[in-house]
Parts: structure tokens; C-alpha cells; sequence
């Protein structure tokens, strides 16, 4: 039944794609209405995540706490909560301050959900379900990743109130700072890989996980990651018991949600990206590779939350120190063992 | 080109997505303004002063420290893409390569530029 529709699916799809190519204008309609029907597709992918993600983290955080979390919106386990928490977003009142930069109020939101978006074109969900296997990959990521900071300070400066310029200042340090350890992590496995793109790194991986070869590798990325995400214990942008909400404290209703909406789109994409990396994405036995895909992410993002409930926010000297003393020479001497070990293997 | 074409309209659909979601919510949510709703939060206070003061330079010195490090990470990238044809040259070259910026590290660690003072 299913690879019957399947079938017809890729039939029709042939047939279009056959006499759309028949002049140069109508293919270049084809291609365009081909990557719009992905960008849905993968917006779609984004929103259902986010719903579910919201959900699971405050269950997940309510089982570390000993509590029961949300329970009351529709059963089992108050499913619907997220989904209740949307539509209240959406009727909230939409609130500019009158003091605000209002070209930097209104574009910080953009910048910082198109570049979550974007991070979902090198994402390999399957071995030949990519939005675009960018030869470049790696190197397009660290480039779209770094727009977050963009989007904080844009925030944080624009909002022109003290605890969101406070946030955004402390957070664009934590990014920046974290950003040069992951980067440098990454090069190890690339180095293994022989390429940047996201799909020959999983291919690479068929064997063995990079997770056996780049254990100090690893760890480098999963510390640079909650610099990354804004997440306890490194929540410097955010650190919602001294700066109110830090840099979004000014933000209400879907502007906010936006924001929301990102935090938790970057998670399910580096997730993805650390199982890419690190655990042999989409491969494994017997289960079809987007099953593998999703199986694994979700693992690495259950991981995440509960790093993130069990440990406390460390102070902004700290985690400085942490970042360049710490993980910045161990992320060049994984690299330097990647290099020697290269050589002899 | 062709692979670079679904990065445009990621792009342009992102920003679209943002201005029609803000589109629709518009269609039914309040709008009653007044000037404490418009005034910028200070916990409840009248806002004191403006906001966009001067901030600590470490800030700026990280930012800097964080410029250089950076283009040495792209400079890696090719070269790390390539290692495995490079061989021992490669590994000799990254060793001199890093071997600089280690000092330059070093270097500030020693002048305490990295410390949160």
C-alpha cells in the first residue's frame, strides 16, 4: 500500500521533472518549486520538534526534580501542553518599548530563526534524504551557527534596557569564546572523513563511529554545544535567575515564540549534527536510516537535558577561563593526535 | 550552482515565515497600548537612564582574541580536508602552523589577557 503510493509518487514526480526540462525557464521553476516544497517540509519537521521537545524537557526536568510536570492539558501526561502554550503565544499582545531601536527590535527575531532554519540544509536525515549535500558542509555550518550570536546582540543592544544589553554582551562572549573549540573539534573528525561534506563524515563512519577515534573530540563539542544552545551551564545570554530572561526580556508574544522556537530548532539541529559527527548517523542495522536518524538525535538531546537540569550555571569568569585554558588547547592537541595518528594508521 | 539555490530560499523563506506568522497573529490578538505597557522593565521601578552606556572593554579584548583565532580555523579547514594526501608535509606544516598560534596563546594567557579581571 505505502510503496504503492510511493511509486505513483515518484512517477508523477518524474513525469513533472521530465517535461519541466524541456526549456531553461520552466526546469528553473522546477528547481525553485523543489526547494520550496523541502523548505515546508523542513519547517514542518521544525515545529512538530519544537512541540514535542517543550514537552519532553519540562517532563524530563520534572522526573530529575522529583515532580510530575505539565498534566492537565489532554492525556496521557498532558500531550497537548506545548501545543496549548502556542496558542497563548499567539493571542499575546504585541509589545515594541517606546525606547527601543525598533529596525534591531523587529530583525533580531528573523536573524536568529532563519539562521536555525538554515542550519537544516546540511542536516542528513538518510542516505539520500539531505536538502542539499553542500560539498562545504562543515564549513557552511560553522559560518550559519555563529548568526545566533548576531541575533542576541541584536536583541540585547536594540531592546535598550539593562538587563537584556547585560545578557547579550555576556552571552556574545560565551559564544564567541566556544565557538573556536567546536570548530577546531570538528577538524579532527573531518581530517578522519576526508571531506566536509555531512553525508561522506556519516559514510565515513560505516565501520566504526568517530565517538572510538575522537573521544577528547567529542567532549570538546558537547561543552562548546551548551555555549552554543544558550543552555545551563553555560546560559550566559539567558541566566533567567539574575538577568530576568536575559537577552529576550523585552520580547512578548510571537516575537518571543520566535526566539523560543529557535533556541529549541538549534537543539534538535546540533543534536543532529553531534550525531552526524560523532555516533555514525543515520546508519544502523535493520531499522530504515531516518528511524536510525531520529532514534539516535533524540538520544543525544535526552542526553542534553539532562546535563542541562543537573548541573549549575557557572559565573561568566569561569566560564571564560574554561573555554581558552581548558578547551581551546585541548581541542589543538586533539588535533595534533588526529594528525599523528593519521600518519601511522 | 544548483546545490547553493536551496540555501537562497531557506533564506528568503525564513524571513517570509517570520513576517507572516506575525501577520497572523495580528489577526486576533489585542492591542491596547499605554505608556507603562510601552516603558522599558526595570523589576516595576521608573526606568532609570538609558541603557546604552559604556560596558567593560574585556568584552572587546575577547572579541579580538576570538578574530584571530578564528581565520586560523578556517585556514585549517582546507588543509584538514586534504591530509591524508598531504602526509608527513602536512603534519610538519600544521605543527608549524599551530605551533605559532600556541605561542600567541601563550602569549596572552601570560599577559593575562584571558583572565576576567
Amino acid at each position: 500500500m505505502l510503496t504503492d503510493i510511493a511509486a505513483r509518487l515518484q512517477a508523477l514526480f518524474d513525469q513533472v521533472h521530465l517535461w519541466c526540462s524541456q526549456s531553461a525557464f520552466w526546469s528553473g521553476v522546477f528547481a525553485v518549486g523543489w526547494s520550496l516544497f523541502k523548505v515546508v517540509l523542513i519547517i514542518a519537521f521544525m515545529v512538530v520538534n519544537v512541540l514535542v521537545l517543550v514537552w519532553l524537557e519540562r517532563k524530563v526536568s520534572a522526573r530529575i526534580q522529583s515532580r510530575l510536570g505539565p498534566m492537565r492539558v489532554s492525556r496521557p501526561h498532558g500531550w497537548a501542553q506545548s501545543l496549548a502554550d502556542m496558542v497563548k503565544l499567539l493571542g499575546k499582545e504585541d509589545i515594541i518599548p517606546r525606547s527601543a531601536d525598533r529596525a534591531l527590535f523587529v530583525i533580531a527575531p528573523i536573524v536568529s530563526f532563519t539562521a536555525a532554519l538554515l542550519v537544516y540544509v546540511v542536516v542528513p536525515m538518510g542516505p539520500s534524504a539531505v536538502v542539499s549535500d553542500l560539498n562545504i558542509g562543515m564549513l557552511y555550518l560553522a559560518a550559519v551557527t555563529s548568526f545566533t550570536v548576531m541575533g542576541v546582540l541584536m536583541a540585547g543592544w536594540g531592546s535598550n534596557s539593562k538587563w537584556t544589553l547585560l545578557g547579550a554582551m555576556r552571552g556574545a562572549a560565551s559564544i564567541i569564546s566556544y565557538e573556536i573549540p567546536m570548530v577546531l573539534a570538528v577538524l579532527g573528525v573531518v581530517m578522519l572523513a576526508g571531506s566536509l561534506s555531512t553525508t561522506a563524515i556519516v559514510q565515513a563512519q560505516s565501520g566504526l563511529w568517530n565517538i572510538v577515534l575522537q573521544p577528547i573530540g567529542f567532549l570538546v563539542f558537547l561543552a562548546a554545544l551548551f555555549a552554543e544552545l544558550n543552555r545551563v551551564p553555560f546560559d550566559m545570554a539567558e541566566a533567567e535567575s539574575e538577568l530576568v530572561s536575559g537577552f529576550n526580556t523585552e520580547y512578548s508574544g510571537l516575537r518571543f515564540a520566535f526566539f523560543f522556537l529557535a533556541e529549541y530548532a538549534n537543539l534538535v539541529a546540533l543534536s543532529a549534527i553531534g550525531v552526524t559527527l560523532y555516533f555514525g548517523g543515520w546508519q544502523g542495522p535493520v531499522l530504515p536510516p531516518l528511524a536510525w536518524f531520529l532514534i539516535k538525535t533524540y538520544a543525544f538531546i535526552v542526553l542534553v537535558m539532562w546535563i542541562r537540569w543537573t548541573l549549575p550555571r557557572v559565573r561568566i569568569d569561569q566560564l571564560l577561563s574554561f573555554g581558552w585554558k581548558v578547551l581551546l588547547p585541548a581541542s589543538l592537541v586533539n588535533l595534533a593526535v588526529t594528525g599523528i595518528y593519521l600518519l601511522w594508521v | 550552482m544548483g546545490s547553493y539555490l536551496d540555501v537562497l530560499v531557506f533564506l528568503l523563506t525564513g524571513v517570509v515565515f517570520v513576517f507572516v506568522g506575525l501577520w497572523a497573529a495580528y489577526l486576533f490578538r489585542p492591542h491596547r497600548p499605554n505608556p507603562h505597557k510601552l516603558s522599558t522593565y526595570e523589576c516595576g521601578e521608573r526606568p532609570f537612564g538609558g541603557s546604552w552606556v559604556k560596558f567593560r572593554v574585556r568584552y572587546y579584548i575577547f572579541a579580538l582574541v576570538f578574530v584571530i583565532f578564528d581565520v586560523e580555523a578556517v585556514f585549517l579547514y582546507p588543509w584538514a580536508v586534504i591530509y591524508r594526501e598531504l602526509g608527513l608535509f602536512g603534519l610538519v606544516e600544521m605543527f608549524v602552523f599551530l605551533g605559532v598560534l600556541v605561542i600567541g596563546l601563550i602569549y596572552a594567557w601570560k599577559k593575562k589577557v584571558l583572565q576576567w579581571v
